[in-house]
């Protein structure tokens, strides 16, 4: 019925701009929650301040904190989990697997060696910092695997098998490097960059990760049907008139990219990509059109929350944001999933 | 508009699976390809229905060779039916039935009021016009099969391929399943499992054997005693019904000498 009634336009439109108007609600909370709390109105004077140059009178170290560290700092999470979770639902989709998630590619694992290759071994030699060392980690990571995928048949279970082995090999060569040359300082520093840390995020970081969302998110809901056509397979998907090999290319190849930028500038989140989507099709179903601008606002708004919560939880400490994700997420999602057949 | 087949040829690695078959299908036709476990059937059926580009010789659509027809007008022309397609997501026979019409929407042209009279006269057309909402794991397996072919219809096709459409059924869905397939206004090439259900339901047979296409003809001329045993290595007499059908009684070597668990067949 959901399905019927948003090819309705003025139904789409509306549930469209509801969903912005909730993400926007999400930011200003985000803004406003932390060790000092500050007034939601202080936050609408800032933004105002800074977007239209309205000249509220604001404290400015309000508005630096709003501003500079948490308003940022809310949007990379929120394009973070827009992209980690239309990765996941895409993956899910064309490797017909419910198991699939953002970092099968071996993803995250090159992120990781890349990330220590230049925190611990000094690749690059100060040239570049440890995002644009995790961006080539992943990079090349996925290269292996594509490689790996192809040579093994091109077919879903050889990506998969493709993923697991390159993931492997590249968690080894962290754990190499780790247990070799870092100090137990640097070691429970890279721990905590690879559950996932938010903490030195700014507006350069938001600057690369909005934007890819978008592309990302656009570029997925461009192949909306094409991903539907793939309910019974690839055969039949191309049975259907869908240039299978293209979509492949095309569709792995955005969600590896967006899944590299989001791992390289706050690290590994976990649980996002694998289970929003999830989540998402129990209330919209499988239809790619909704299932995927529903997961990239369900995955936007769990981990602003998330990240809300990693700052506040305990006081004077940030906890890293992968902990809070399967932590809050894992019983949330348990509701959803006990409670799924009854909501539909 | 013709389908046809010009000595392809199709390979996984280094091994020929499908070798020189040459096939026209004519228009309005019901053609059944028979063959033995592993003679090419299924290659050379999704060969046929353009998925697989063949490595050798040239698959033609209207004389076109299909590379040139692209995808979406060959979903537009050809429906195909694959011989297990199976799915764990949750959707709805009306939406399993909506892929079909995926060939024909785009950015510009996006699902309408005539896409929704489409499905529902496919799903009205293989008799489950009152189960659009059922929930496609709810289905038995004679169902799934007719919802595929709605879905294949759903794509207005002038050509309905299937491959081994009639597995896993029970006679009673077999045959109903193979008489809505005959009755439809569309030309049919079925791959089949069954000899005499292609005695019964195929104006033409193709006959496959280690990749080649050995024989085409109706059916009394390809389902001869020589070709039951030379291809399919049995034995069997072939009887001419009174319609002018012929119907195949397989004989079961040293038939007194049957073993069961318990003993000897009295």
């Amino acid at each position: 019925m959901i399905a019927l009634l948003s090819f309705l336009p003025g139904r789409r439109t509306s549930a469209a701009f509801a969903a912005l108007v909730l993400l926007g609600l999400s930011l200003a909370f985000a803004a406003s929650v932390g060790e000092t709390s500050i007034p939601v109105q202080t936050v609408m004077s800032t933004i105002a301040n800074h977007v239209w140059g309205a000249g509220y009178d604001v404290d400015p170290i309000d508005a630096g904190i709003v501003w500079n560290y948490r308003l940022s700092r809310a949007v990379v999470a929120a394009s973070c989990g827009a992209a980690l979770a239309l990765s996941g639902a895409v993956l899910q989709a064309l490797l017909r697997n419910a198991l699939a998630d953002p970092y099968l590619l071996g993803i995250s694992a090159g992120a990781s060696t890349g990330a220590v290759s230049v925190a611990i071994l000094g690749v690059g030699a100060g040239m570049f910092g440890l995002s644009v060392g995790a961006f080539i980690g992943s990079v090349v990571a996925f290269a292996f695997v594509s490689l790996l995928a192809l040579q093994a048949g091109r077919g879903t279970g050889a990506i998969i098998l493709a993923g697991i082995a390159g993931a492997q090999l590249f968690n080894a060569l962290t754990s190499f490097i780790v247990t070799k040359s870092a100090s137990a300082e640097e070691a429970r520093g890279i721990m905590f960059w690879l559950l996932g840390n938010l903490s030195g995020v700014r507006w350069p970081d938001a600057t690369q990760a909005f934007p890819m969302a978008i592309i990302g998110l656009l570029v997925c809901l461009w192949h909306a049907r094409a991903l539907d056509a793939f309910t019974f397979g690839r055969d039949s998907a191309a049975s259907l008139g869908v240039p299978v090999r293209r979509v492949y290319v095309i569709l792995i190849g955005i969600s590896a990219l967006m899944t590299a930028v989001m791992v390289s500038i706050v690290g590994s989140i976990g649980f996002v990509g694998l289970v929003i989507p999830h989540a998402a099709r129990f209330f919209v179903g499988n239809r790619h059109g909704l299932l995927l601008p529903l997961s990239a606002l369900i995955g936007a708004l769990f981990l602003v929350g998330a990240d809300v919560i990693s700052r506040v939880i305990v006081p004077g400490q940030v906890l890293p944001i992968g902990v809070i994700t399967a932590l809050v997420g894992a019983p949330a999602f348990a509701l959803i999933l006990c409670h799924g057949r009854i909501l539909r | 508009m013709t389908l046809e087949l010009r000595n392809i040829s199709w390979s996984v690695g280094f091994k020929k699976i499908v070798r020189d078959v040459s096939l026209r299908v004519e228009q309005g036709e019901f053609l059944g390809i028979i063959g033995p476990n592993g003679s090419g059937k299924t290659s050379m059926m999704s060969v046929l229905a353009g998925i697989r580009p063949p490595s050798d010789g040239m698959a033609l659509l209207g004389d076109q060779p299909m590379r040139k027809v692209g995808r979406r007008n060959l979903a537009r022309r050809i429906g195909f039916v694959e011989q297990q397609a199976d799915t764990s997501d949750r959707i709805t026979v009306h939406e399993a039935v909506s892929l079909g019409r995926t060939p024909y929407l785009s950015l510009l042209s996006p699902w309408s009021a005539i896409d929704d009279d489409i499905v529902t006269s496919a799903l009205e057309s293989v008799g489950m016009g009152n189960m659009a909402d059922r929930i496609w794991h709810t289905l038995s397996g004679g169902e799934k099969q007719r919802v595929h072919i709605a879905r294949a219809l759903a794509q207005q096709p002038d050509y309905l391929l299937l491959d081994e459409p009639t597995n896993h059924l029970d006679i009673h869905h077999q045959l109903g399943l193979l008489e809505l397939v005959h009755a439809l206004p569309v030309t049919v090439v079925a791959a089949l499992h069954d000899l005499n259900h292609a005695a019964l339901f195929c104006d033409r047979i193709a006959m496959m054997d280690g990749g080649k296409l050995t024989a085409i003809g109706t059916p009394s001329e390809i389902l001869t005693q020589q070709n039951l045993r030379d291809v399919f290595g049995v034995e069997a007499d072939i009887e001419t019904q009174s319609d002018g059908r012929c119907h195949i009684r397989y004989r079961v070597r040293n038939q007194m000498g049957v073993q069961t668990k318990k003993g000897r067949v009295a």
